[in-house]
């Protein structure tokens, strides 16, 4: 049995081979059970085994792509649970793309925010605000509400909308430190949902605690986003935007900046690194990501209202970068989906699994004992098993590995950053190479 | 030249005088020692010089424009870096990347620039990761570019961090006792790469320290403060044989000894 692990770890191909009959057979199994969530999540669960065969880059890149864009939609498209399913994916995209948000603020740049929720309310209401007609009470021109093919437009509105409440926010917070910035920051969060809940008066902006209903749909040529199925491809695109940027931005000048601010603030300035500025920076862009999936959020859901956006919200996303591991890309991605899957699903489905049980008289189960009614137990439990164990995360924040190579030999670089003063290039260069 | 002149500098936290008007002009490609015994002031001084203290009275300028009350970064942008008494290293990320941040005020991409991979981007961090590794091969760290800045031994820290200090290509270096809780090979290895610095690079370095060893060595000119007063300035020389400063750091007694003895 070692031998062939051992065999596994080192032979690529076989790598390949074994996740392509993995992949096969989990989304055949799909197709062929009429409502197995066992097969979907195993089906999901080929991402994890993707990111860890041996594979270059490119080729994990263009597996995951395949089974996101095909594989994924069509063997679920074949059972009738389909719409179940790409709901599930779905909220998975958004829960993604949001802790991929505060990863940026708690996670790099060192800054506990506890309401972050609030700025996934700011973009869900951006859009929900103009696509019903309550942008009338308010607007004196435009006619209301604006038509789906407006969402697109909301989607970069929100973003931007977001990042600019991550600024106002940002600017009296960052005074204070640590602890006392996550009270504020959770003070903030709640401030925010109870503005919405009551700002039907003296003008009618949110209609209060009633909440927005009836949300225009995405539209594009003309046809209606209605359903799970589609809209999960509108996450898609935008997870995939977002995933894409993050990486980016990781390994950047930015990204280094806020690692040097979470590391070590008064280094960080003497380097030349302005305080302020880069944590705004991390607000703002952490809050964007969370602003344009709360657009999608208000468009997939066709109503808002105040009690989506509260402080367990944003403690849920918290947890799901503690669990995924602080400042990690992929360990966030994998702790938010774990976290929301677990929501979503595995605690409904156990609960009906034992409520069936208990309708047929096996076991008797109390109805507070139900799954879905311990999930709070469960996450508890699940963070203090993580907190003994595995401190660092399901899959901890790695360093970037740099070649020597590749920039030592890279043609063109001969040429130096504008300099004060530097060392003298011949009598120490080209040593290394 | 003098790049850097400091007049009459104060601080006070609330009654007490940690700082109490020194003037100070630190030559250009030269070493400058600020010397004390414990509590004399000379990281406060230094503190104010790189804007984490903003003075209470006098002025600081470099290069004849004033720099004093400036916010850190924005000193560092001016062209003066430091390295800490208490090692200030981000210690989980990379050496090279320790190196890289120091280059933060030379790089030009922006965040729309990096989101999207535009042309320039790339190329500047290429440059960049060359340059700081040079810089690490200056300071003989050049092996250890990938590991943990935490994990370096402590003589190497302290090399990791004058490495950083370089990378922002100041024009003033200040060294906050770079040899403390070294070993003598690692102190003498130490001597000669400020003195390579300074000579290579015609930097001006300002040193705090406690080896005296190291100070008489390399100074080119020595001001010595006391309880946050300038008790003495000079050359190497004429600060050893300094009554005041022998008094400073032995006690009274000390003076008298010295006298009978000779």
């Amino acid at each position: 049995m070692k031998k062939i692990l051992e065999q596994i770890r080192g032979n690529k191909w076989l790598q390949l081979g074994l996740l392509v009959g993995y992949i096969a057979l989990t989304s055949l199994s799909l197709i062929l059970a009429q409502r197995s969530v066992a097969a979907f999540l195993l089906l999901l669960l080929s991402f994890l085994l993707l990111y860890y065969t041996k594979l270059p880059n490119w080729s994990k890149w263009a597996i995951g792509l395949a089974i996101m864009f095909f594989i994924l939609p069509f063997s679920a498209m074949q059972g009738p649970a389909y719409q179940e399913y790409m709901d599930v994916a779905t909220l998975v995209g958004i829960y993604v793309s949001m802790a991929l948000g505060l990863n940026i603020v708690v996670g790099m740049a060192g800054l506990l925010d506890l309401g972050f929720v609030a700025f996934f309310a700011v973009g869900a209401y951006t859009y929900g605000i103009f696509a019903t007609a309550q942008a009338s009470n308010f607007m004196p021109f435009g006619t209301y509400p604006l038509s789906g093919n407006s969402f697109w437009i909301f989607i970069i509105l929100g973003c931007f909308v977001a990042a600019l409440f991550g600024v106002l926010l940002g600017i009296p917070v960052l005074r204070v430190k640590g602890d006392y910035l996550a009270i504020v920051t959770l003070g903030f969060g709640e401030i925010i949902r109870i503005v919405f809940n009551n700002m039907d008066q003296p003008v009618n902006i949110t209609n209060g605690a009633l909440g927005l209903s009836s949300i225009a749909p995405p539209k594009i040529f003309g046809i209606e986003l209605l359903y799970s199925n589609q809209i999960y491809f509108v996450v898609l695109f935008i997870l995939l935007f977002i995933i894409f940027a993050v990486r980016s931005l990781e390994h950047s000048k930015l990204g280094r900046s806020w690692k040097a601010v979470r590391e070590n603030e008064i280094a960080a300035q003497a380097m030349g690194i302005p305080l302020v500025k880069t944590k705004l920076m991390a607000f703002a862009i952490g809050a964007s990501f969370s602003g344009m999936m709360g657009v999608v959020f208000a468009a997939k859901q066709a109503f808002i209202d105040p009690t989506s956006f509260t402080l367990l919200q944003s403690i849920n996303i918290l947890v799901m970068v503690l669990l995924g591991g602080m400042g990690s890309v992929p360990g966030v991605i994998l702790g938010a989906a774990v976290v929301t899957i677990l929501n979503a699903q595995v605690l409904n489905e156990l609960t009906m699994w034992f409520n069936s049980l208990s309708t047929a008289g096996i076991i008797t189960l109390p109805d507070a004992m139900s799954p879905v009614k311990m999930q709070r137990f469960f996450f508890g439990a699940l963070l203090i098993l993580f907190a003994l164990y595995r401190s660092k995360g399901l899959i901890p924040a790695k360093n970037v590995v740099y070649d020597k190579r590749k920039f030592l030999s890279e043609k063109g670089t001969k040429k130096r950053l504008q300099s004060v003063a530097a060392p003298k290039e011949d009598e120490h260069g080209n040593t290394g190479s | 030249m003098a790049i850097l002149e400091v007049e009459k500098l104060t601080k006070t936290f609330g009654g007490l005088t940690a700082n109490k008007e020194i003037s100070l002009r630190a030559e250009a490609n030269k070493i400058t020692a600020v010397i004390g015994p414990n509590g004399a002031g000379k990281t406060t001084f230094f503190n104010m010089i790189t804007g984490v203290y903003k003075p209470t009275s006098g002025s600081i300028q470099l290069r004849g424009k004033s720099i004093g009350g400036l916010k850190p970064h924005a000193v560092a942008k001016k062209g003066i870096s430091r390295t800490f008494q208490n090692i200030r290293l981000f210690g989980p990320i990379t050496v090279l990347e320790n190196v890289l941040v120091g280059m933060h005020t030379h790089l030009k991409a922006g965040i729309f620039g990096t989101i999207f991979h535009l042309p320039g981007v790339d190329k500047e961090e290429r440059i960049a990761e060359r340059e700081a590794y040079r810089l690490l091969e200056y300071v003989g760290l050049e092996e250890h570019y990938n590991d943990e800045a935490a994990s370096l031994s402590y003589g190497s820290q302290r090399r990791l961090e004058i490495a950083r200090a370089l990378a922002t290509k100041p024009s003033v270096l200040l060294l906050d006792e770079p040899a403390a809780g070294m070993n003598p090979k690692e102190t003498a290895e130490l001597t000669g790469l400020i003195q390579k610095i300074k000579q290579e690079m015609d930097m001006t370095i300002i040193l705090i320290e406690h080896d005296m060893k190291l100070v008489m060595e390399i100074s080119d000119y020595i001001y010595v403060l006391d309880h946050g007063e300038l008790i003495a300035e000079g050359l190497p020389a004429q600060i050893r044989h300094d009554k005041k400063v022998i008094e400073a750091y032995l006690g009274k007694g000390a003076t008298e000894e010295q006298e009978a003895e000779g």
